[in-house]
């Protein structure tokens, strides 16, 4: 009885739009309609016309999404394991350092993207820089690069992934290093067969948390924003095609591909790291 | 050390003027130590005296401020705790939660590169008698199982040094006794050295060759526990570990074999060469269970010749029965209270509160104190704060001091 409410409201706000999106994939348009105009059918062809069709941006996004997720957590366990363990004894220190984690998140997400923009843009200081120091050719750009979007996905999801891993590593018990140390472990390989292994939570939820919004991520990737043409993602496609063409089959079916995919990749994988394991 | 090989037999350990202090507070001032290859070597002391943290020094776990650290003639000072040849039964077990039993055990012997890790693992397991549950992790285990866990990873790798820092606390009192004696067989069977620390002063003494008795971050005395026991130098050492009746008064006369002290109008003798101050004020001893309780005063002359003191008459304050002995708490005009542990030989206490008795012992069995009078009030009190349980009866041996 307790769970009724909660099961209504997944009903109500998930179930409901997820049916209707899967409605949607399937329709045809109307003959002879307008831009726009779709009635209900059985168009199988939604997905297979637009998987061929955007296939190299679904591998894309995913690809992206992989290094950027990488890139973050290179960035942000060094970072969790200084505030979450080094400075464990200073709590004012640590509150400090976690406000500057998550204060980026009290500026719009799209300002902070536009100013990156700015910052790498031709005419901006970087690029100027970098060209006046002569290690840019003159002709470079750094916007509308692979560089600068999975720069921007990274630079984006980074508090996603320092969050849980900072969670996690702070509520590690350090004598579990002692104990590696005594056991005649090196640091590095305590940090392996200790450490890392002790943090695989919040590994795996940063991961997670990160590399799935980062896959449908249509911002970074946009020419609006640090992408091109040349970069564009699936969620980029999804976009155009709700928005832009106002076509509402393909794009909901693109939807579906990459919730799918999404699913299959993250199944495989909290399997593979066998969370449940640890206590 | 060599990889893949075992330390051959226990190594010695010389502590060289160690001093270790944290911001605000010196944990260990200047210690000297030296326990010789094999033997099992007891930190005994109230916590916060500095004995855990010596052990981290020992481990590598800390580093000292000054002073230098010898494991079997080798200086171990700024090598990092992974490259010394010492292991650690930890307070709190630190067993791996990730990884099976086996696994833990397993851990060091991998490191090391020994041959055939898993089969000793299994051997090291026989022995704390939890192979069967090798395949478990340690979550799944009591807490006493886990203890176990945490001996036997310690073990496996024949360290030439076992640290084991209160290894036994969370055990219940029969599984501590069966593992204070399992511990023994495993240290002279394998020959290792051990250095204990606790806070339990019968731990301390059932287990250990020699114990060294720590307060403040210093060693008040060292030797075997019957010697520390039957001759404390000091008043905390007299009080921490069991307990003392101590009374402070003027030396008012002596010859090369005896000492004669006023306490309250009364006069204790105790023999020359077990009291190191001999002159001025002075604070003698004795322990509860050497006292001998009497309901009718002894004769004077007859005491002093037969080699007894006698203090009294006194009254009962309080009985508290324990099963095997009942301790009586005597409250003597001029001198103070004073306890006495008796045998329960009979059905119940002899005598009840309010009573009028005298109590004597063997003028051998009493003991002075190197302690100044000043000294000797701030031990007791030191002891009587790291007790706690039995708050009550050293608060009466320290007004016995001040008495």
């Amino acid at each position: 009885m307790l769970l009724l409410p909660g099961i209504l409201y997944l009903l109500l706000f998930f179930i409901t739009p997820l049916i209707s999106l899967v409605f949607t994939s399937f329709q045809q348009p109307v003959i002879n309609g307008d831009i726009g105009q779709y009635s209900a059918g059985f168009q199988w062809q939604n997905y297979t016309d637009s998987v061929m069709q955007y296939l190299p941006l679904i591998l894309r996004a995913f690809g992206y999404a992989l290094l950027a997720t990488v890139l973050a957590l290179v960035v942000s366990y060094p970072l969790a394991y200084f505030i979450g363990v080094k400075v464990r004894g200073y709590p004012l220190v640590q509150s400090l350092l976690l406000t500057l984690v998550i204060a980026p998140f009290f500026i719009s997400f799209l300002l902070r993207t536009l100013a990156w923009k700015q910052i790498m843009s031709d005419e901006g200081p970087l690029v100027v820089g970098l060209k006046a120091l002569s290690l840019f050719p003159n002709d470079g750009h750094i916007t509308g690069t692979p560089f600068a979007v999975i720069f921007g996905l990274t630079y984006n999801f980074i508090p996603f992934m320092t969050l849980p891993l900072y969670a996690v590593l702070e509520r590690m018990d350090v004598r579990y290093i002692e104990a590696g140390n005594d056991l005649y472990a090196s640091p590095f390989t305590t940090f392996r067969t200790i450490t890392v292994p002790l943090s695989m939570p919040g590994i795996v939820s940063g991961t997670l948390l990160t590399f799935i919004p980062a896959a449908g991520d249509y911002i970074n990737a946009s020419g609006d924003f640090l992408g091109s043409a040349q970069t564009s993602m699936v969620g980029n496609a999804i976009e155009s095609n709700f928005l832009v063409t106002q076509n509402y089959p393909v794009a909901a079916a693109l939807s579906i591909v990459l919730m799918a995919v999404i699913l299959i990749i993250v199944g495989f994988y909290v399997r593979r790291a066998g969370t449940e394991d640890l206590v | 050390m060599a990889a893949g090989t075992f330390a051959e037999k226990g190594a010695d350990l010389e502590l060289v003027g160690i001093t270790k202090t944290f911001p605000g507070f010196t944990a260990i001032r200047s210690l000297d130590l030296f326990i010789p290859a094999g033997s099992f070597f007891a930190l005994l002391g109230p916590s916060g005296c500095g004995k855990t943290t010596t052990l981290r020094l020992v481990a590598g776990l800390e580093e000292p401020t000054a002073g230098r650290i010898v494991i079997g003639g080798r200086d171990v000072t700024s090598t990092k705790s992974f490259q010394r040849p010492v292991n650690t039964v930890f307070q709190s077990y630190a067993l791996f939660p990730h990884m099976s039993v086996l696994e833990n055990v397993a851990f060091g012997l991998r490191r090391r590169g020994i041959a055939a890790p898993l089969d000793k693992a299994h051997e090291a397991l026989r022995l704390v008698e939890l192979d069967h549950l090798a395949a478990r992790r340690p979550g799944q285990l009591s807490g006493g199982q886990q203890q176990r866990v945490a001996l036997a990873r310690a073990v496996v790798n024949r360290p030439a040094l076992l640290l084991l820092d209160e290894p036994l606390g969370a055990l219940d009192l029969k599984l501590r006794r069966q593992m204070q004696l399992e511990l023994k067989d495993i240290q002279t069977e394998v020959g290792l050295t051990f250095l204990h620390v606790t806070h339990d002063q019968e731990e301390a003494m059932t287990m250990a060759d020699t114990i060294a008795v720590m307060n403040k971050g210093e060693i008040e005395q060292m030797g075997a526990p019957e010697e520390l026991y039957e001759l404390p130098r000091t008043a905390f050492v007299a009080n921490f570990l069991g307990q003392s009746n101590l009374f402070t008064g003027e030396v008012v006369g002596s010859t090369p074999d005896a000492l004669t002290v006023a306490v309250g109008g009364q006069r204790l003798v105790i023999p020359s060469q077990r009291a190191p101050r001999r002159t001025g004020t002075v604070t003698v001893g004795v322990r509860p269970e050497k006292l001998l309780l009497l309901t009718s005063e002894p004769d004077a002359g007859s005491v002093t010749a037969s080699g007894t003191n006698t203090l009294g008459p006194g009254r009962v304050i309080d009985v508290s029965f324990s099963g095997v002995s009942t301790q009586y708490t005597i409250s003597v005009p001029g001198v103070g209270d004073v306890i006495v542990f008796a045998q329960n030989m009979v059905f119940g206490p002899v005598v009840h509160v309010g009573a009028e008795v005298w109590v004597s012992w063997n003028v051998e069995h009493g003991f002075g104190l190197e302690d100044s009078p000043e000294e000797a009030a701030a031990g007791a009190a030191e002891a009587a704060a790291a007790a706690g349980a039995d708050g009550d009866v050293a608060t009466s041996a320290l007004t016995t001091v001040r008495g």
